[in-house]
C-alpha cells in the first residue's frame, strides 16, 4: 500500500536532505521496493533535555518519567482508597470491632474511596501512567508532542491530590456525599463535610480536569501527528487505540463534570439555585428555589458513564496486546476490535441515564436508554469473543501475565452479564441502589481493570526496570487477589436480591430471609486478604529492583515498538539516532514459514520473503 | 494444579452457589412478578453465556498451553464466524430487551383505579396522606408546612380538607388494590422501597415522582430508604401493613382527616394560650418578688 504515496510532494523529497538530525531510515533508492515506506512529513521534534536533578526527575518533561510519576502517585492514592475500603468492610462485617467509627466517618470513607478509586486511581493510572509511558514508545515518536504541557499536567494532578487529601484535615472533614455528590444533600447539613469538604472536593476535581485536559491533548495529538513512518492507524497496537479513544471520551465527558462541580460550588458558596429547589430544613425554608437536583444527575452521569469506558477501553486495549503476545497468536479480528473500541466509545455518550431509571426523571426515557444500553452490549461481547478466540489454537504461555488476563476475562464477563441486568430497566428497578450494583461495578470496573493493570505491570516491568518480576511471588499474588476478589463480589450480588441497600452504615439484615451476617463477615475477611496480598507485589518490586533476573532486549518476543528501543530501559528520546520504520501490524505471531514465532513491526518484508504473512 | 482447573472450579463454584444459595430474593408480595421473571430469564441467558465463555477459555488454556515445538495458528480473522457471533449476540440481547420493555410499559402505565398516596419524606422520616371521601388529594406546597399544616396542604384547595393524614412512618394498604405512590421530599433525595414489592423510585425535592404497584399478600413489610440522604440514611425506615379489605376499611375509618387535625390544633392552641397566660402570671409574680 505504501507505493502509492511515493514522494508526491516536494516538501518530503526536500525534507530528507535538509533535516539532518538523525537518519530517517531508508530513502527510496537504497531499499528493495517491497520495503518502501512513505517518508516523514514533518521535521523531527526538538527535545528539552533536563540537566539538574529537578528538571530530570521532578519537573521532568520526558513522557516516560511523567508516566512513572503518574503511576506512583495514582498508586499512592489507590492505597489510601484500599485502606478506606478495609475500614468500611470492618464496619460492615464486624461492627463491634469498629466501635471508633461513626456514621459520619463511614460516609466520608465511602465517598473518598469511590472518588479516589475511579478518578484519582484508575483514570490517572491508565491514561496518565500507561498513556504517557506507552503512547510515544508504541507509535514510535521521541516523546509526547507537548512535553512541557505534559509536565504541567502531572503537577496539576499532584495539586489535585493534595487538595483532595487536605480535605481530611479541614473542619467537618472530607465530604460524605457519596462519590456521585448528588445535591441538595451534598451541600446541606446532615451530610458530613457539607461545608469545606465538598468545596475542596469540587476544587480538586476542577484541578484534575484541567490537568487531565493538558495530558489528554497530548495523547490525542501525539497519536494523530507523531506516529513514525509506516505506523498507519490500522497498524497501531490496540493498547494505543484503547487509550486514544478513552482520551477522546474523557475530553468530551469531563467538561460535564466540571460544569456540574462549578455550578454546585456556586450554589454552595454564592447561594445560586442551579440544583436547589425550595427546601425545608429544621423547620425553616432555605433561601433556595426553583433549581433541579435531577439536572445535576444528568450532568454527572453524562460524565460518569463515559468515565466507565475511560477506564475500560485502555484495559480492553492492553489486555488484547497481552493476550496476543503471550498466546503467541495474532489478536483475532483486529479490525473488529478497533471498530468495537470506537463504537463503544461513541455509544457510551447515549446511555448515561441508565443510572437514573429510578431517579424520578420522566420514566418514558427508560425505553430509549434501555435500548441503547443493551445495544452497547453487542460490540462489548464481540470483544470478549475475540479475546477467547485469540486463545483458540494459540501457543499459550501460562505465565503470570497470562493469568491476570484470564482473571480479567472471568471477572469482566461476570460483571458484563450483571450489566445486562441493570441496563434492562425493568430488572434494574428492584436491584438499583442495592448491593447488586456494588457487586456489579466492582466486578466490571474495579476488579477487571485491576487485573489488567496487574498484568500490565508484570508485562512491562522488564521494560521499565530492565528486570523480570519474580514469577513465583507473582503467582501467589495473582491467585490470592483473583480468588479473593471473586469471593468478595460474587456472593455480594445476592445481598442485592435480598434488597440490602447500598451506602448503609449498618448492614441491613433482612428479617424475611436467612440471615446474611455470616456472608458479610466472610466478605470482609476476603477483603482483608486481598488488600494484604498487594504487599506481595510491593515486596516483589523492591526485591526485583535489587536482585531480579535481567530481562535484556525484547524478553517476551513481542512485536510492538516499545520493545525495540536501542537501550533497555529506553532512554530520553527513545530511539537513539534513528526513528524506527514500521512495516507491519504488531500481531505477526507464529507466521507460517517464519524462522521465529514473531516478526517485529520493524522487520521489512524483504527479510521475511518466505512467509505467508497477510498484508497489513 | 493446572490453572485451567482452578478457573473451572471457580465457574463450577459460582453455579453451585447460585443453585444452593440460601440468600435470594424475598417472597414477592406485589404484581411485579414480571420483574422476577425477567431476572430469571436474564440469569438463564447471561449465566449460559458466562459459563460458555469461561469453559471455552478453560479448554483453550488446557489444550493449547505452550509447547516449544508447536506453532499457534495464523489466522487474522474469520469474517463468517464474526458475523454468526454478532447475529447470535444481537438475538440474545433482543430476547432480553423485549420482555424488559414490555414490563416497563406496564410500569409506566398506572391503572385508572389506582389509589393515590402521598408519601412525604424528610431527613429522616416518612409520613403519608390518603385522599378523603372525594377521592382526590389536595395540592401542597413546601412553604405551607408548619405545626398546623404538617403536609403543607394548600388551604384554599377544596380537595385538601378531607385528606386523611397519617403522621407515622407506618401505613396500611388494602390487598389487591393498586396504589400509585406519589413521592415528594422537603429536603434531599430519598427513596421509598419495600423489597417485597420490588418497585422503587426516588423522592426528589421540588417535584412529585410516582410509581405504582398492587400489593397482593397480607402481611407486614419494612420500608427502606434506598437513596442516600445523609448520615441518617441507613436508619430511615418505615413500615407497611397489607390488610384484607375489611381490616383496611376499619383502619382507615379510625384515621384523622385534615379537618379533624385543624380542629384539634385549634383546641390545643386555645389550651396553650391559657397555659401561657397562667405561666406569665406566675412568672410576673416571681420577678416581682425577686425585685
Ligand atoms: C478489594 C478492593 C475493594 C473493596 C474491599 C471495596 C469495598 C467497597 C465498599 C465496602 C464500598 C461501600 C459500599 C456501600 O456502603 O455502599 C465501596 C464503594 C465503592 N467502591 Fe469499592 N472496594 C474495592 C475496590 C474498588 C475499586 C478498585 C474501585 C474502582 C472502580 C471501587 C469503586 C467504588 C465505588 C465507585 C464505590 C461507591 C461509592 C459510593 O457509593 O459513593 N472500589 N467499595
Ligand atoms: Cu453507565
Ligand atoms: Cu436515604
Amino acid at each position: 500500500m505504501s507505493d502509492e504515496y511515493e514522494n508526491k510532494t516536494g516538501y518530503q523529497a526536500q525534507s530528507s536532505e535538509t533535516i539532518s538530525s538523525g537518519g530517517r531510515g531508508g530513502g527510496s533508492g537504497t531499499v528493495p521496493d517491497a520495503d518502501h515506506v512513505r517518508p516523514a512529513e514533518i521535521p523531527e521534534q526538538d527535545l528539552y533535555h533536563g540537566h539538574s536533578f529537578i528538571t530530570k526527575w521532578v519537573f521532568c518533561q520526558d513522557a516516560k518519567v511523567i508516566g512513572v510519576q503518574y503511576f506512583l502517585l495514582a498508586t499512592f492514592t489507590g492505597i489510601i482508597g484500599l485502606i478506606l475500603s478495609w475500614l468500611m468492610r470492618l464496619q460492615l462485617g464486624f461492627p463491634e470491632a469498629a466501635g471508633f467509627m461513626t456514621a459520619e466517618h463511614y460516609y466520608q470513607f465511602v465517598t473518598m474511596h469511590g472518588m479516589i478509586m475511579v478518578v484519582y486511581f484508575l483514570t490517572a493510572l491508565f491514561l496518565g501512567g500507561f498513556g504517557n509511558y506507552l503512547i510515544p514508545l508504541m507509535v514510535g515518536s521521541r516523546d509526547m508532542v507537548f512535553p512541557y504541557l505534559n509536565m504541567v499536567s502531572f503537577w496539576s494532578f499532584f495539586v489535585a491530590v493534595v487538595v483532595l487529601l487536605a480535605s481530611f484535615f479541614v473542619p467537618g472533614g472530607p465530604t460524605g456525599a457519596g462519590w456521585t455528590l448528588y445535591p441538595p444533600q451534598a451541600i446541606l447539613e446532615g451530610t458530613p463535610g457539607s461545608g469545606m469538604g465538598i468545596l475542596l472536593m469540587c476544587i480538586s476535581l476542577i484541578l484534575f480536569v484541567a490537568g487531565f485536559t493538558m495530558g489528554g491533548l497530548n495523547y490525542m495529538i501525539t497519536v494523530l501527528q507523531a506516529r513514525t513512518r509506516g505506523m498507519t492507524l490500522m497498524r497501531m497496537p490496540l493498547t494505543v487505540w484503547g487509550i486514544f479513544t478513552a482520551t477522546i471520551l474523557a475530553m468530551l465527558a469531563f467538561p460535564a463534570l466540571l460544569v456540574g462541580g462549578l455550578m454546585m460550588t456556586l450554589d454552595n458558596v454564592l447561594g445560586t439555585s442551579f440544583f436547589m429547589p425550595t427546601i425545608l430544613k429544621a423547620g425553616e425554608v432555605l433561601e433556595y428555589g426553583g433549581g433541579s437536583p435531577i439536572l445535576f444527575q444528568h450532568l454527572f452521569w453524562f460524565f460518569g458513564h463515559p468515565e466507565v469506558y475511560i477506564v475500560a477501553l485502555p484495559a480492553f486495549g492492553i489486555v488484547s496486546d497481552l493476550i496476543s503476545v503471550h498466546a503467541r497468536k495474532n489478536i483475532f479480528g483486529y479490525r473488529m476490535m478497533v471498530w468495537a473500541i470506537v463504537g463503544i466509545g461513541g455509544l457510551s455518550f447515549f446511555v448515561w441515564a441508565h443510572h437514573m431509571y429510578v431517579s424520578g426523571m420522566n420514566p418514558w426515557f427508560g425505553f430509549f436508554f434501555a435500548t441503547t444500553t443493551l445495544i452497547i452490549a453487542i460490540p462489548t461481547a464481540m470483544k470478549v469473543y475475540n479475546w477467547i478466540l485469540t486463545l483458540w489454537r494459540g501457543n499459550i504461555r501460562l505465565n503470570v501475565v497470562m493469568l491476570w488476563c484470564l482473571g480479567f476475562i472471568v471477572t469482566f464477563v461476570n460483571g458484563g452479564i450483571t450489566g445486562l441486568f441493570l441496563g434492562n430497566v425493568t430488572v434494574d428497578v428492584p436491584l438499583s441502589d442495592t448491593y447488586f450494583v456494588i457487586a456489579h461495578f466492582h466486578m466490571v470496573m474495579g476488579i477487571a481493570p485491576l487485573m489488567v493493570i496487574m498484568g500490565a505491570v508484570y508485562h512491562w516491568f522488564p521494560l521499565v526496570a530492565g528486570r523480570f518480576l519474580d514469577e513465583k511471588l507473582g503467582k501467589w499474588h495473582f491467585w490470592l487477589t483473583f480468588l479473593g476478589a471473586y469471593s468478595i463480589y460474587f456472593p455480594m450480588h445476592y445481598l442485592g436480591f435480598i434488597g440490602v441497600p447500598r451506602r448503609y452504615f449498618e448492614m441491613y439484615d433482612s428479617p424475611y430471609v436467612t440471615s446474611a451476617v455470616g456472608m458479610n463477615e466472610f466478605i470482609s475477611v476476603a477483603a482483608f486478604i486481598v488488600g494484604a496480598a498487594q504487599l506481595i507485589l510491593i515486596y516483589n518490586i523492591i526485591r526485583t529492583l535489587k536482585i531480579g533476573k535481567p530481562a535484556g532486549h525484547n524478553p517476551w518476543q513481542a512485536n510492538s515498538l516499545e520493545w525495540l528501543t536501542p537501550s533497555v530501559p529506553p532512554e530520553h528520546g527513545n530511539w537513539g539516532e534513528k526513528l524506527p520504520v514500521v512495516h507491519r501490524w504488531p500481531y505477526d505471531f507464529s507466521v507460517p514459514g517464519a524462522k521465529e514465532d514473531f516478526i517485529t513491526q520493524t522487520t521489512p518484508p524483504s527479510e521475511v520473503t518466505e512467509t505467508e504473512v497477510e498484508k497489513t | 494444579m493446572h490453572p485451567g482447573i482452578i478457573f473451572f472450579l471457580v465457574v463450577l463454584g459460582s453455579l453451585l452457589f447460585h443453585i444452593f444459595t440460601p440468600w435470594y430474593w424475598t417472597d414477592i408480595a406485589s404484581n411485579w412478578v414480571g420483574m422476577d421473571d425477567t431476572i430469571t430469564l436474564t440469569f438463564w441467558v447471561g449465566g449460559g453465556v458466562f459459563i460458555a465463555v469461561c469453559l471455552f477459555m478453560v479448554y483453550c488454556v488446557v489444550k493449547f498451553s505452550y509447547k516449544k515445538d508447536r506453532r499457534a495458528e495464523y489466522k487474522p480473522d474469520d469474517k463468517k464466524l464474526e458475523k454468526i457471533l454478532t447475529v447470535a449476540t444481537t438475538l440474545g440481547v433482543a430476547a432480553l430487551l423485549a420482555p424488559g420493555l414490555i414490563i416497563w410499559n406496564q410500569f409506566v402505565t398506572v391503572p385508572k383505579n389506582a389509589l393515590e398516596i402521598d408519601v412525604m419524606a424528610w431527613q429522616w422520616g416518612w409520613q403519608y396522606r390518603l385522599p378523603g371521601e372525594d377521592g382526590k388529594l389536595g395540592t401542597t406546597q413546601i412553604v405551607n408546612i408548619n405545626d398546623n399544616n404538617p403536609f403543607g396542604i394548600n388551604l384554599d384547595d377544596p380537595y385538601g380538607k378531607d385528606d386523611v393524614l397519617i403522621q407515622s412512618d407506618l401505613i396500611n394498604l388494602e390487598t389487591n388494590q393498586p396504589v400509585k405512590i406519589l413521592l415528594r421530599s422537603v429536603d434531599v433525595l430519598h427513596n421509598w422501597y419495600v423489597p417485597q414489592f420490588r418497585a422503587k423510585m426516588d423522592a426528589v425535592p421540588g417535584i412529585v415522582t410516582y410509581y405504582w404497584f398492587e400489593p397482593n399478600k397480607i402481611g407486614e413489610y419494612e420500608v427502606l430508604c434506598a437513596e442516600y440522604c445523609g448520615v441518617g440514611h441507613y436508619a430511615m425506615r418505615g413500615g407497611v401493613e397489607v390488610q384484607s379489605t375489611e381490616d383496611y376499611n376499619q383502619w382507615i375509618s379510625e384515621q384523622e382527616t385534615f379537618n379533624d387535625y385543624i380542629a384539634k390544633q385549634e383546641n390545643i392552641e386555645l389550651e396553650n394560650k391559657k397555659i401561657a397566660k397562667n405561666n406569665n402570671f406566675l412568672l410576673n409574680k416571681e420577678t416581682y418578688k425577686e425585685e
